[in-house]
């Protein structure tokens, strides 16, 4: 391979070093109005309506729009279609858009804002999962499941309590993880106009343009096609861009209505109030083993603090119990998992979407089996990996594992065999694994359609132009893009222009999310560009007189294998398809392989391949003080094969960043008042000052290990790698903290409050931990029983109602993920 | 003592004012309104959309500029404050065609993701280069303790600095 | 996030800056660097009509020796300061809470003057216009802009309590008490000079003792043969202290003759520790100990900023020691993974 595997410069690179890329608040049209909103000061409220006619009246103010103006409501899974651009009749938490303010300048906006009077009649604060439990009254929505629990699920893989019976040992740990937010640098900002033709043209901050487009013809009761999203390049995103925003929909309906260009650009706090960030989840992990500490069966509980709104909160349920089975063998397992509805900013996908959480518990608890068994951590992961190309108890179906690897390159870089516990009191290190999926086996509604589509054009100048509405959010899915095609056709990525992100100039991408883009696209840009390298090499055999065989594509040539000199230049072989093909184009698709799971909610977790890492972690502890540091991360990722190994190592060492992040000092944090006082609930410090984001100061030195074991599934083997390599990381921090002083924190983040307060429990003789003593009574409904394949299952529960397959229903209003 | 708050004044539109200032080495006369800041200048009023925003409050480093060499956070400045001063911005760093090396290295050793950051650590870096030709780690460390990034973890910035200091020698 | 109009008023001289105070009234707001000024005025903590400019006042700007003291113009950038050759080991406690305080960034347009007049902080008040109505507003910004002021308002940090407890989060304050620096104030009226401590008053809303008409010109600084200062944060840039411990010592041979400990992030105001326990006698870890306690006692944290309280307490403890051991000489390196940290941040 000429391009792929070699560490090179991205097709985007020049442009964001010199400040050319675009992003969407660098955007300005002639005419330009300027959109603020009001956003609800109060956490969970009736709304008696909003006094608009001071703002109105305003000067530079152009139109006010509220609930009224929006009946139509949204979400991004079609269970969960519970949001409005504006709110209707409730506000459910600090910071719920309640009108727009749309004027001739920012100023003029924000200050008319201050002139609405919102009335409302206020409703019980429910703060956290807890109390949603405890107060199934007033309900945040109707339609959750039962009181404000949004959503319940359960599944039973064998008979769990069997082998809880007979087993061994037994392992009961309850852990909590806080929730924590995304934080891009850039603040969410969209731009919409109303076209010559009088389509709609919507330029967003959006992970998801496919989504957008949805959520808008959806909200705006506008055909689809007469709106065109612009995903412009994300200035970072990990989830927080991957839902249709009331922003977006707001700007689009005021240009439709003013017939002018509208911008938005939200405050960094607003940004706070979008969130979709990681859910808060308790979790009660209990584990059999046998003698030597290989697992017999899991049993999980987790109860997720969803927000106010459904979000993408279902699947997230369904993630925090999916992927347990994909790393090590359970042979039997249970999970059940339930979301609940409080008055605080939705909670969404985030980097790792769901899985961080019960990572954690797993990698931790994991350590103290080895630990109370004597065993060494690495070997009791090492000896009981998933078998490469097998089913788990759950019917994921796993391609290539790098895992073992990855352990081995970690450890030995560590010295982790001859170092862990026999550093010096205050110093230690922790391990800790975990895999990742490389997209989603389903669409996020229904349908058979393919999940990515990419399109190329040839022309006679010998210019490539690849379409894809993929979008580039900083991963680097457009050098992607076009280090795959310039491989096919032999030529240099810089030669390809690459229009992406765009609904109306490439074919349907569903969206830079579940690290689906590289394996997807790739695999739809390898077959559009093997199909343009077919007629390419079909009129070049023709003129050369040689078997198509023997020609080979690169260095801008195409040419005779046995005799290299003999050929034509790129764009004289591309003039003589043309020729003779006529004009060229060709496309490519891709749609993931149909899942062995066929139980209702198998469609969360099937995943076309999954990625794997390991990660060891040195801290440093001050006993007195709790002072945490971590001196040195080392990390083996099993990328499958890396496409761009600068893109990739960038990719691990920023997941490295964000999980280092959320171990040690990030925090959704919230505060609810006194209640004899106030109802008020609100963010604690929606701020980039007092939310901390590791500095420089934080990052530790970090050594990286790729291990390539090509996936056949993944575009030349290669695998995802924007999120996995977080995964590892808070794990192994917490069991580095055990390791240096001897307590468990079983609660992320690990904070130098929480080590203390564990070394004073130690200290009174009591347990040397910090975290939840118990799992709150969730009122779990009947698991599905679903029978392991080595048990006799086929993917299909025993007790599950059989559903008449209904596809217009379905895709209407039903439920996928199933 | 700070004055408490009072009814706001609406914005008074049309009252302007004029400042010349030199902006990537071409004097520019421009006309603002009072309470913007430098960043809202740069990028409203002079259409300098390389300067970046992340907080507003300086709490990011997304908005540095060099004024008179020094990086400083637009976003907390007064463009009344910069008369007659030297501003540069990432538009201002190549020379003609050629990119800054530090420019060239970020971009082949990956040390801009999504590239929001970066106008920021590339103008702050120049300064460090300017001041200190050869730094070490924890020059280069201590120098963009001011710049968050999100994407990159530093690893791949510090790197980039190291080279294109190498290479300018 | 935009800031809101205001008039314009660029002082040429420190006379025409006080001129232009007094003829103010209680709405004109000084600019320094204008970095925690253009914040506040973002989030509407305060709606000045009038700014007044210091940037071009050229007295300000001075740093030059004074007798056996520097003089430091109240102009004087923190960066440039933390860098400046004429702060000897005689200044080293200044030196080090010039060089830790907010960014590089922040720190080369942040001046001393407005480092030692920042307001003093709470997670209630430096906070948006709209998060604040969200909680109803409190006792040092008690009125929303679009509402009537209600009367008195609610200190949120402690409900039940007549005054404000936002805390005094700057560096360099208990630094330059802690190196026994005076203070000079300028108003139209004539100057007066006080011992910095004196500056400052325990209480969140009126924190300094500052007249509305008086800006802050210089601070003469002695110096200490001895001084450090640790700074607590949960990073290691940016970040606001949670704690500061500013300590200058004098010994005789090993004989404590002089010795002065302020801590800074625990209360409305930098707090002064008497120090007659250590004096007479070395520095030994029993002394230490005592003196700790002490100090631990005098901090007063409260839940309104990062971290919690009861641990910035403990750390109280940890760091007096640490600082007091570091000035009798002790190896840093034998301090632990807290005082390296504080190493470490010590620019090159
Ligand atoms: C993200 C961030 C982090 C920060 N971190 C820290 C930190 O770690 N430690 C810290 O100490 N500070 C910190 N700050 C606050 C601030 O940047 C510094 O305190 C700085 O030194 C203030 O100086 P300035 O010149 O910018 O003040 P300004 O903003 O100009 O003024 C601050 C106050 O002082 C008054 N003032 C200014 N000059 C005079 C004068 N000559 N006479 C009388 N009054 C005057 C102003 O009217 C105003 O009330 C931080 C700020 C930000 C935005
Ligand atoms: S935008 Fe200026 S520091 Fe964040
Ligand atoms: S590259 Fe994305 S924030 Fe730095």
């Amino acid at each position: 391979m000429n391009i792929i595997g070699k560490p090179r410069r991205r097709v985007d690179g020049r442009a964001k070093v010199t400040g050319q890329t675009r992003f969407a608040d660098d955007l300005t049209l002639p005419r330009m109005l300027w959109c603020r909103l009001l956003r609800s000061h109060l956490p969970h409220a009736r709304v008696d309506g909003v006094d608009t006619a001071a703002a109105a009246a305003a000067r530079g103010v152009k139109l006010v729009l509220t609930g009224a103006d929006f009946p139509i409501p949204y979400g991004i899974l079609p269970v969960s279609q519970d949001e409005h651009a504006l709110a209707q009749e409730r506000v459910r938490f600090v910071g719920d858009p309640v009108a727009a303010v749309i004027a001739t300048s920012e100023e003029a906006a924000q200050a008319a804002v201050q002139l609405l009077a919102p009335r409302y009649t206020p409703l019980t604060t429910i703060s956290d999962a807890h109390d949603a439990l405890a107060t199934p009254a007033p309900q945040l929505h109707t339609y959750a499941e039962v009181g404000n629990l949004h959503k319940r699920v359960g599944f039973e893989f064998g008979d769990v309590d069997a082998s809880f019976a007979s087993a061994p040992h037994v392992f009961d740990d309850s852990f909590f993880y806080q929730g924590n937010t995304h934080l891009p640098i850039e603040q969410h900002a969209t731009l919409a106009a109303v076209d010559g033709d009088g389509k709609l043209t919507v330029w967003s901050s959006t992970q998801t343009p496919h989504y957008l487009h949805r959520a808008l013809a959806k909200a705006l009761a506008m055909p689809a096609a007469h709106i065109r999203v612009i995903a412009t390049p994300n200035g970072g995103g990990f989830g927080g861009k991957s839902d249709p925003f009331h922003h977006e929909i707001v700007v689009a309906g005021a240009a439709l209505r003013t017939g002018r260009p509208v911008k938005i650009c939200l405050s960094r706090e607003e940004v706070f109030y979008c969130h979709r960030g990681r859910h808060p989840v308790d979790m009660r992990l209990r584990t059999a083993t046998d003698a030597c500490g290989k697992i017999l069966a899991m049993d999980l509980e987790t109860l997720l603090d969803g927000g106010a709104y459904g979000s993408y909160g279902v699947a997230s349920t369904f993630y925090t119990g999916a992927l347990q089975t994909v790393t090590y063998e359970i042979p039997r397992y249970r999970f059940r998992g339930a979301r609940a509805f409080t008055n605080k900013p939705p909670c969404g996908p985030k980097r790792g979407h769901g899985t961080p959480q019960p990572r954690f518990a797993q990698e931790v608890q994991l350590d103290k089996i080895a630990v109370a068994l004597g065993r060494n951590p690495a070997d009791l992961r090492l000896e009981q990996l998933c078998k490469p190309n097998s089913l788990t108890a759950n019917y994921m179906r796993v391609g290539t594992i790098g895992l073992g690897r990855c352990i081995d390159a970690v450890v030995e870089g560590s010295r982790f065999r001859e170092r862990w516990g026999k550093l010096p009191r205050g110093r230690g290190l922790g391990i800790a694994c975990s895999s990742y999926l490389c997209g989603a086996g389903l669409p996020i509604y229904w349908n058979k359609l393919p999940h990515s589509g990419v399109q190329l054009k040839l022309d006679r100048s010998g210019g490539v132009t690849a379409f894809c509405g993929a979008t580039e959010i900083g991963q680097g899915s457009d050098d992607v893009l076009a280090g795959l095609v310039a491989e096919v056709l032999g030529i240099d990525p810089f030669d390809i222009r690459v229009v992406t992100g765009d609904t109306d100039l490439g074919p349907v991408d569903l969206g830079s999310y579940s690290s689906r883009v590289t394996l997807m696209m790739g695999n739809a840009a390898l077959e559009a560009a093997g199909r343009a390298r077919e007629l390419i090499a079909s009129a070049v055999a023709a003129e050369l007189q040689l078997p198509v065989a023997r020609l080979g594509f690169a260095e801008r040539r195409v040419f005779d294998l046995e005799e290299p000199t003999r050929g034509l230049s790129f764009a004289d072989a591309v003039i003589a398809a043309e020729t003779r093909h006529g004009t060229l184009g060709t496309v490519g698709s891709y749609r993931p392989p149909d899942s062995a799971a066929r139980y209702k909610g198998g469609g969360v977790g099937p995943s076309p391949a999954y990625s794997y890492s390991a990660a060891v972690i040195e801290v440093e502890v001050c006993p007195d003080t709790g002072w945490l540091d971590v001196t040195q991360v080392w990390i083996g990722h099993d990328i499958g094969r890396s496409l761009n190994p600068a893109s990739v190592r960038g990719q691990v060492e920023g997941s490295v960043y964000m999980g280092l992040g959320e171990a040690l000092m990030e925090e959704s944090a919230f505060r609810r008042l006194p209640p004899k006082r106030s109802d008020a609930l609100v963010h604690k410090f929606p701020s980039l000052l007092e939310y901390k984001s590791p500095t420089t100061r934080e990052m530790p030195p970090c050594t990286t290990y790729l291990i390539e074991d090509p996936d056949p599934q993944g575009p030349l083997g290669a695998k995802e790698v924007g999120q996995g390599p977080l995964l590892p990381i808070m794990p192994a921090v917490a069991n580095a903290v055990f390791d240096a002083v001897g307590v468990r924190v079983d609660e992320v983040p690990i904070t130098p409050e929480k080590i203390v307060r564990a070394l004073e429990e130690a200290a009174r003789g009591r347990p040397a931990r910090v975290g939840p003593t118990g799992f709150p009574d969730v009122g779990w409904p009947e698991p599905l029983r679903v029978a392991p394949p080595w048990e006799g299952g086929d993917g299909k529960a025993a007790n599950e109602t059989p559903r008449r397959p209904r596809p217009d229903k379905d895709a209407k209003d039903k439920q996928v993920p199933r | 003592m700070p004055p408490q708050p009072q009814p706001p004044q609406p914005p008074t539109a049309g009252s302007k004012v004029v400042l010349t200032l030199t902006v990537n080495g071409e004097a520019a006369e421009v006309a603002f309104e009072p309470h913007k800041t430098l960043l809202e200048v740069l990028r409203e009023d002079l259409a300098l959309t390389g300067t970046k925003h992340g907080c507003e409050l300086g709490e990011c480093g997304a908005c540095a500029v060099l004024v008179d060499g020094k990086p400083v956070l637009s976003c907390l400045m007064l463009a009344l404050e910069c008369g007659g001063a030297s501003v540069t911005t990432v538009e201002g760093l190549a020379r003609g065609a050629q990119l800054d090396p530090l420019q060239d290295a970020f971009a082949d050793l990956g040390a801009a993701q999504c590239g929001y950051c970066t106008p920021g650590i590339l103008v702050t870096a120049r300064a460090l280069l300017d001041q200190h030709p050869a730094p070490t780690r924890p020059q280069i460390e201590e120098a963009l303790a001011g710049n968050l990034c999100r994407c990159t973890g530093y690893l791949s910035i510090y790197q980039a600095v190291e080279q294109a200091a190498r290479k300018a020698r | 996030m935009r800031a809101p109009s205001f008039r314009w008023h660029a002082a040429t001289s420190l006379a025409d800056a006080a001129r232009a105070l007094a003829a103010g009234g209680p709405r004109a707001l000084l600019l320094g660097g204008g970095t925690d000024v253009v914040p506040a005025i973002k989030r509407r903590q305060y709606v000045p009509e009038l700014l007044i400019s210091l940037r071009q006042v050229a007295e300000l700007g001075r740093l030059e020796p004074h007798g056996a003291s520097l003089r430091i113009g109240a102009g004087v950038r923190l960066g440039a300061l933390a860098a400046d050759d004429r702060l000897g080991v005689g200044h080293t406690a200044l030196r080090r809470a010039a060089g830790v305080v907010a960014s590089p960034h922040i720190r080369n347009v942040a001046t001393l003057g407005g480092n030692l007049c920042l307001d003093t902080r709470c997670n209630y008040y430096n906070q948006s216009l709209e998060w604040r109505r969200a909680v109803d507003y409190c006792m040092k910004a008690p009125a929303g802009v679009a509402l009537a002021a209600p009367a008195g308002g609610t200190c949120w940090v402690a409900p039940g309590s007549p005054r404000c407890w936002a805390v005094s989060q700057t560096d360099c304050a208990p630094a330059l008490i802690a190196l026994g620096a005076s203070v000079t104030l300028v108003s139209a009226e004539g100057q007066r000079t006080l011992p910095l401590a004196d500056l400052y008053r325990d209480d969140g809303m009126t924190w300094l003792t500052r007249r509305p008409d008086e800006l802050l010109a210089w601070v003469d600084v002695p110096a200490a043969a001895r001084s450090t200062y640790w700074k607590l944060r949960r990073r290691g840039s940016f970040d606001f202290p949670v704690l500061g411990v500013a300590a200058a010592v004098e010994l005789a041979g090993d004989v404590v003759t002089a010795a002065r400990v302020v801590l800074g992030a625990v209360a409305s105001h930098p707090v002064v520790v008497p120090t007659e326990s250590l004096l007479g006698r070395p520095l030994g870890d029993d002394a230490i100990a005592a003196f700790a306690e002490l100090a631990t006692r005098l901090a007063k944290p409260l839940d309104n900023t990062d971290y919690q309280l009861g641990w910035r307490k403990r750390v109280t403890r940890a760091y007096v020691v640490g600082a007091l051991r570091e000035l009798r000489g002790d190896d840093p390196a034998l301090l632990g993974v807290l005082a390296r940290r504080q190493a470490a941040l010590i620019p090159a």
